[in-house]
């Protein structure tokens, strides 16, 4: 569960982003195919894509092939060189490894490589397959290659949970996350299933959940590499297409029932949750223990909490909500006035500072 | 009569992502199946590889329509019914027709055509959406024109996220593909660059998780329907969730537009009811009031109007007697200094509402 108490900034991670950008400098680009089952047609989009980069000039060469090579790949086979993948046996199972040293001697500018998620036997080179292609991007070799999403290690409890079955072998998201590109092969599930089959309206049920799956999953990706971009370039950050939502917390506030809406919003929108805190000096006892008790409940619904140091409520909070973004910001009130002429009521002057965001006044207990 | 036909909607982040690409595709192998198949509307924008695939497709030929004394062609929605083909292809779903056509948008001409019992392939891209309109000028200022509702959208049988990464849309921009190379170099430096193409990506791939996720839920929801005996509740089932309403205040400031399509949204993703009020004198509110109120019945939102003076207590009053659990609202007006004294709108309706969530929908700016 994420859950991360940090005051910003974090030259930990700054330092990871520049040493990551000055790897990428000299690596060869990785770009992946993404599908949510078979036969939506990732491996066709990927040998498509060579036979185009071919054509318009670039070294292009498969490295690695599945078995049962359907015709349409086929005749892009026919103009591109292809080097096999060595078979072996191990313990009885049948293996296909990448031939490295023949790519190296070979030393294309592009391979193609389908069945990104095998494994090797033991004793070779590397144990998977995705570490075979680090290799490769590592020389400075782009790599072009497609995988079905029930072999990302982080989504395989998700898949399970609607299918059943988990494939034995896996990659890294975080492999994925480095990609320079990542595309989408969508299809509707009906295109996918045997109609005739007597199990066609559960698979297509099956299909539809995995294919929202992998949707949401690129999705995420390509918020990552839009906020990596904007960071690049010193782009400031803006309102995203990521729901993010902002519970703030304060000892009085019915944080219940504010982080219970957050977290609905955040279930339905597949965005965000934060919770944050404005560290205050001298709270009383009382209070501080109902600001650790809300939390804790804070942590429990999965928001990632934050506390934040500042020597004004409303300026601390603005400042915290644009930096992360955030487009709703939930806070509660007393419903009384607490308006004395001529100071502005915090409430008054986050609404004002509200650049962007929407504001969600929630009444303090008792109420609804 | 015969039965509605079926709508499939490619749906892209930009020019160039290769939807008509896809929609000809399908097209044509549909054709090699023996489906008839003609073409209703198609935008060749002069790319090659896209208009090979029309080769050997029927296209029902457009009709001329004069406006200021220019010539405009138009799909011919009539011709295609007559011609009932079992599938139409009508390219540029969001295209809004030019002044003296039948209907004012492409997507009500598709809609006719579906109802004549014709399926239809068709194609947009997600900046179209009018839930997204602000979301889309925050994130790369440019306020889109041609909007379509969403409930449009969301009636689609099908629909189908057509990819492409921005780095390959802008290869293929830099080699002609898309546009004319002056008039690439232009959108490289305007709409399509990296940043705006990520943004509207992950808009629309969010999107298609979205209607994906409504489906299921629609599907679980008639299940539940089904399996439910009359007459007894089912055993242990727990008493439903009271449902989410969502009221907003309209006035005839600009924002109220943004406050319409953001409460609408957030309505439509966590399944709350919406409705939306003015308070205020009909007869001196004049053409803004009702342009918005016009606008959410476009979105099928239910719209009311109070005459009175206390608009705080008017909101109140409505919202308790039509089970209101949200009130949307957009940012008071800033009083002039002289009258700081006062109370805003929005402070007013917090103490007089205090039972209820109220929201203060921001207004987005680039």
């Amino acid at each position: 569960m994420p859950s991360v108490d940090s005051c910003r900034p974090n030259p930990e991670e700054l330092l990871r982003k520049v040493q990551a950008d000055e790897r990428r400098e000299s690596r060869g680009r990785l770009k992946v195919f993404l599908g949510y089952a078979s036969r939506v047609g990732k491996s066709f989009r990927m040998f498509d894509e060579g036979r185009r980069r071919k054509e318009r000039g670039q070294d292009v060469v498969v490295a690695a092939l599945q078995s049962g090579v359907p015709p349409e790949i086929q005749e892009i086979l026919k103009h591109v060189e292809v080097i096999p993948a060595i078979p072996t046996k191990h313990a009885g199972r049948d293996y296909f490894v990448m031939d490295m040293s023949a790519i190296f001697r070979r030393h294309p500018q592009v391979c193609l490589i389908d069945g990104l998620a095998y494994d090797n036997p033991p004793g070779s080179r590397n144990p998977h397959r995705w570490q075979d292609v680090s290799e490769l991007l590592d020389r400075g070799i782009a790599v072009i290659t497609a995988v079905n999403l029930q072999y990302i290690a982080e989504q395989q409890d998700a898949v399970e949970r609607i299918t059943g079955k988990r494939a034995a072998n896996s990659i890294p998201a975080a492999f994925l996350q480095e990609a320079d590109e990542i595309e989408v092969v969508d299809a509707p599930p009906d295109a996918l299933i045997d109609r005739t089959g007597s199990n066609a309206k559960i698979d297509s049920r099956r299909l539809a959940e995995l294919r929202e799956l992998a949707l949401l999953l690129a999705a995420d990706v390509v918020d990552c590499q839009l906020q990596e971009y904007l960071d690049a370039h010193g782009v400031a950050a803006r309102w995203g297409a990521q729901e993010r939502i902002l519970v703030c917390l304060t000892p009085r506030s019915n944080a219940a029932d504010m982080l219970r809406s957050g977290q609905r919003n955040k279930l339905r929108f597949h965005g965000a949750l934060l919770a944050a805190y404005v560290e205050q000096p001298g709270l009383p006892p009382r209070d501080r223990e109902l600001l650790d008790r809300n939390l804790a409940l804070a942590r429990e619904m999965g928001a990632e909490v934050h506390c934040l140091k500042g020597t004004d409520f409303v300026d601390a909070i603005l400042a915290f909500a644009h930096e992360q973004r955030i487009t709703q910001l939930f806070m509660g009130h007393t419903g009384r006035p607490g308006h004395s002429w001529p100071a502005r009521s915090p409430i008054d002057r986050l609404i004002d500072g509200a650049e962007g965001f929407d504001v969600r006044l929630f009444p303090h207990g008792g109420g609804s | 009569m015969s039965a509605k036909g079926k709508l499939k909607l490619y749906l892209g982040y930009a020019a160039g992502v290769g939807k008509t690409y896809r929609m000809l595709d399908e097209a044509q192998e549909l054709r090699q199946k023996g489906v008839d198949i003609a073409i209703g509307y198609f935008e060749p924008h002069g790319r090659k590889e896209t208009i090979a695939k029309t080769e050997g497709l029927e296209v029902v030929p457009r009709r001329v329509l004069t406006y200021n004394g220019s010539q405009f062609e138009e799909m011919d929605t009539d011709a295609v019914i007559r011609r009932k083909p079992v599938v139409a292809v009508v390219d540029e779903f969001a295209h809004t027709n030019v002044p003296g056509a039948e209907r004012g948008k492409r997507w009500q001409d598709v809609y006719a055509i579906l109802a004549a019992g014709i399926d239809v392939l068709t194609t947009m891209n997600v900046q179209h959406l009018e839930s997204l309109n602000d979301q889309v000028f925050h994130a790369t200022g440019i306020r889109v024109r041609e909007t379509v509702p969403d409930w449009v959208v969301d009636e689609a049988d099908e629909l189908v996220f057509v990819d492409l990464t921005p780095r390959a849309l802008r290869n293929r921009l830099e080699r002609g593909v898309v546009y004319s190379q002056e008039k690439a170099r232009r959108a490289m430096e305007n709409f399509f660059t990296e940043s705006n193409l990520t943004a509207l990506r992950e808009m629309a791939l969010r999107h298609t998780a979205h209607e994906v996720e409504e489906k299921l839920d629609a599907e679980d929801a008639a299940a539940a329907v089904l399996a439910e005996s009359p007459g007894e509740p089912a055993a242990g089932a727990q008493t439903p969730r009271r449902r989410e309403r969502i009221l907003l205040c309209l006035t005839g400031r600009p924002s109220s537009a943004i406050l319409i399509r953001r409460g609408k949204r957030v309505a439509d993703y966590i399944h709350a009811d919406c409705l939306a009020v003015h308070v205020g004198d009909p007869s001196h509110d004049g053409e803004a009031v009702e342009r918005h109120m016009s606008f959410a019945r476009n979105l099928r939102i239910d719209t009311h109007v109070i005459e009175g003076g206390d608009v705080p207590g008017a909101i109140a009053n409505f919202a308790r007697t039509h089970g209101v659990t949200q009130i949307f609202m957009g940012r008071s007006a800033p009083l002039p200094w002289w009258k700081r004294y006062r109370e805003t709108i929005v402070q007013q309706l917090v103490r007089q509402a205090r039972d209820m969530q109220i929201t203060i929908v921001a207004e987005r700016r680039k």
